[in-house]
């Protein structure tokens, strides 16, 4: 699959990210963290959110959909369920390819 | 103290997320009919209704807001966490929470269910949506589940007729168990859950889901097929506005037939009377005051169902929650977050429920921007002055090969230029005021549910009813005080003009003139317009009276529309339009504004940007339409 980390993107040690996925790519959840992303939020605030709406270590996701202009937000399955989300607060998921 | 001997009937509360049949299970139980629909974020106030248990006790049942969790991110999440903690006006907590779970997507909806068990209150799990989770191909074990988290565990099917009976079956005996609890309360404490809190809530569920399902399914594939297209970067777009054209083209094309035929009854109905009655003030009133008035706005009620077929067809189906996220990044432009959409929606009906629905909106920047330009979309109440006065001056001219009417084009044009001047104001507004990044978006997309026709049908029964009410009693009042007033007192000797000029209703029309003047109205619109800041669409039954009223012999005219065409000139009807696109004149709106917003500076603020917006929008109007006509 095409999700492997390569070196020349230059990406963060731990691999990719949520926000970063094509469509029709599936991975899964490998963290989530915050720091980094650019939110209206008090801290630890959208971390404890993505958590309750599915994004927690573990979970598959698989990118749907993309909005239009600038493939922006995102719908994704998680597990069950259908969500829509903006690449921006994708970035605080982890990811590592789909097993 | 006992349950069962206390004087007030015991207390239940539906919790769970949203979107998970909440209010639909509210429904079955207590017979109401609150709102159902397809997309999260629909009840945003608590409801309370009352059913009779199997054993013959009377329940008092509270439908909540959904939510995913207890730490209450908006306005309405806030409600449900504040009954279900005991917080809500001194309220006592419930006696007993029926947790409802979407059977469809237990992973996410068990996860609320582990964070209420911490509370230590009597609970019911109902797994609603049981037929669909069968038709995944989900297998629950629901006894396994039951002995696992410790609580009963019901099957529900809130939308089939006996659906709830399994929940009603338990209700006694989960009671019973309540007044155990009551009387040896376990703790009642809740804290905020951390994010450590949060991970081991989640990891306490998959240990659940191991042990109790088989298979969780997946989402239908239906659903993204359908997605794939509706969804789609540029198709998907292109539909929406396709969709929401021709809402307002149908509100035209299909309304007219049914409009004809109401508007030959009441003429039939007013030359019956007039043909019945002797001459006098009674024939008058009846004719001129009531018939004419109310008559003129009945007229619309097949337009306003029309709009809300769409409006119902467009919530029951699922699509709502795909328009706020094709919307998101377009609205983004102006500073709105596409959940936004949802209530501006809503506004296209009424604004009332419009800037209710805001409260599903987290941040109070983006929400009271929401709510100021609810009023901006427009609303059912104004759709009667848009037709008449499309009526009286636009020529029903086929457009495109007889694809659209160039009426219905116009329509579409002021709709247009409301939704424009509403991004218009939130951009200010974002760019100044309630500057501020927006809030995340995170929204879950439901499954798409073909609507149920029955469902649809109750609906616009149900509005179809309240519009009738309204123009029955508060139209049909202010048209019998509107009628005094354009009656009494009579003309004077020897009067050369017709005697309405001589009126209450005349001076106060001939005061107000000189100010509305510059922008072109005449004294019989400014007549209109005092009553019309009770109900909009008064104005167009004031008309109605006055120009029946100011009919002579040589004038007559079958119809409203006729006597204005035949009695303004043209910039004075394209003022008016411009000025009902803006104009603050719904007392019912502002005064949901003032609760929403807990007092009287933004219901101000948004009275004042309108009124200064109509009175410009009116000037511009008539002074470009004057130099260019
Ligand atoms: N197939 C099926 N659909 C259901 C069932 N219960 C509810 N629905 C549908 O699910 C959707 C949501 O129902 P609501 O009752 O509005 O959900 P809610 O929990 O009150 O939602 P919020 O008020 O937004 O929190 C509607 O389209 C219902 O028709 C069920 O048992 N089976
Ligand atoms: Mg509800």
């Amino acid at each position: 699959m095409s999700g492997h980390p390569t070196p020349e993107t230059g990406q963060s040690p731990g691999g990719r990210h949520l926000g970063e996925l094509k469509k029709g790519e599936r991975a899964r959840v490998t963290g989530v963290d915050e720091r980094g992303v650019v939110t209206t939020l008090p801290e630890g605030e959208l971390e404890r959110r993505m958590i309750e709406m599915g994004l927690v270590e573990g979970s598959h996701v698989e990118v749907l959909h993309e909005a239009f202009p600038g493939r922006d937000p995102i719908a994704i399955r998680v597990n069950e369920h259908t969500l829509a989300l903006r690449r921006a607060e994708a970035r605080a998921v982890r990811v590592a390819p789909a097993a | 103290m006992s349950v069962l001997d206390s004087a007030l009937p015991p207390r239940i509360a539906l919790v769970g997320n949203p979107n998970c049949g909440k209010t639909a299970l509210f429904n079955a139980l207590t017979g109401s009919r609150q709102k159902v629909a397809n997309y999260p974020g629909v009840t945003v106030e608590r409801k309370i209704g009352h059913f009779v248990s199997p054993l013959g006790r009377r329940v008092q049942v509270i439908d909540l807001p959904g939510t995913y969790s207890l730490r209450a991110r908006s306005p309405d999440e806030e409600v449900t966490r504040d009954v279900v903690l005991g917080r809500f006006s001194h309220e006592d907590s419930p006696d007993l929470l029926v947790c409802v779970a979407d059977a469809t997507n237990l992973r996410l909806n068990l996860r609320l269910v582990v964070e209420l068990k911490r509370l230590g209150r009597p609970i019911i799990l109902a797994l609603n949506m049981m037929d669909a989770a069968e038709k995944r191909g989900c297998r629950i074990d629901a006894a396994a589940l039951s002995a696992a988290l410790g609580v009963p565990v019901v099957p529900t099917v809130a939308i089939r007729r006996g659906g709830v009976q399994p929940l009603l079956e338990q209700i006694d005996g989960a009671m019973a168990m309540a007044t155990d609890a009551a009387e040896n309360p376990a703790s009642c404490g809740w804290s905020e859950p951390s994010s450590r809190d949060l991970r081991a809530y989640h990891q306490e569920v998959e240990g659940l889901l191991a042990g109790c399902v088989a298979d969780a399914g997946l989402p239908p594939l239906a659903t993204r097929r359908v997605d794939a297209v509706l969804l789609h970067p540029v198709f998907g777009l292109a539909f929406l506005f396709l969709v929401l054209f021709l809402m307002f083209q149908a509100v035209f094309a299909w309304a007219e037939a049914p409009m004809n035929l109401i508007d030959g009854a009441v003429s039939g109905l007013k030359d019956w009377v007039a043909a019945t009655l002797p001459d006098g003030a009674l024939r008058s009133l009846l004719t001129d005051g009531i018939i004419a008035g109310v008559g003129s706005v009945v007229i619309f009620l097949p337009q306003i169902l029309v709009l809300f077929f769409f409006i119902l067809v467009l919530e029951a189906t699922g699509y709502l929650a795909r328009a706020a996220f094709l919307l998101d990044r377009l609205m983004g432009g102006v500073g709105l977050h596409g959940r936004a959409f949802i209530p501006l929606l809503s506004s296209f009906a009424c604004a009332v429920p419009g800037v209710m629905a805001a409260r599903t909106i987290e941040n109070r920047a983006d929400r009271l921007a929401t709510i100021m330009i609810a009023p901006l979309m427009t609303c059912s109440a104004r759709l009667p002055v848009y037709t008449l006065l499309i009526a009286a001056f636009v020529p029903d001219r086929p457009l495109l090969g007889g694809l659209v009417g160039l009426p219905g084009l116009v329509m579409f044009a002021l709709y247009a230029a409301g939704i424009l001047s509403a991004l218009a104001v939130a951009f200010v507004l974002k760019g100044t005021v309630f500057k501020g990044a927006r809030e995340p978006l995170l929204m879950e997309l439901p499954a798409y549910r073909l609507p149920n026709p029955r469902d649809i049908a109750l609906g616009l029964f149900e509005r179809a009813k309240v519009f009738l009410a309204r123009a029955g009693t508060t139209i049909f009042a202010l048209m019998i005080v509107m009628w005094f007033l354009a009656s009494f007192p009579g003309a004077p000797e020897g009067a050369t003009e017709p005697a309405i000029q001589y009126s209450i209703a005349g001076m106060i029309g001939h005061a107000l003139e000189p100010l509305l003047a510059p922008i072109g109205f005449t004294w019989q619109i400014a007549v209109a317009l005092v009553p019309g800041i009770a109900a909009r669409e008064v104005a167009v039954g004031v008309l109605g009276t006055i120009y029946a009223l100011s009919e002579s012999g040589d004038a007559l005219q079958s119809s409203l529309a006729g006597a204005l065409a035949a009695s303004w000139s043209l910039p004075t009807a394209l003022s008016l339009l411009a000025w009902y696109v803006f104009a603050p004149q719904c007392v019912a709106t502002l005064s949901v504004v003032k609760r929403e917003t807990n007092g009287w500076f933004w219901p101000a603020v948004m009275f004042v940007y309108m009124i200064t917006l109509a009175y410009g929008a009116s000037f511009i109007t008539y002074r470009v339409a004057l130099a260019l006509l």
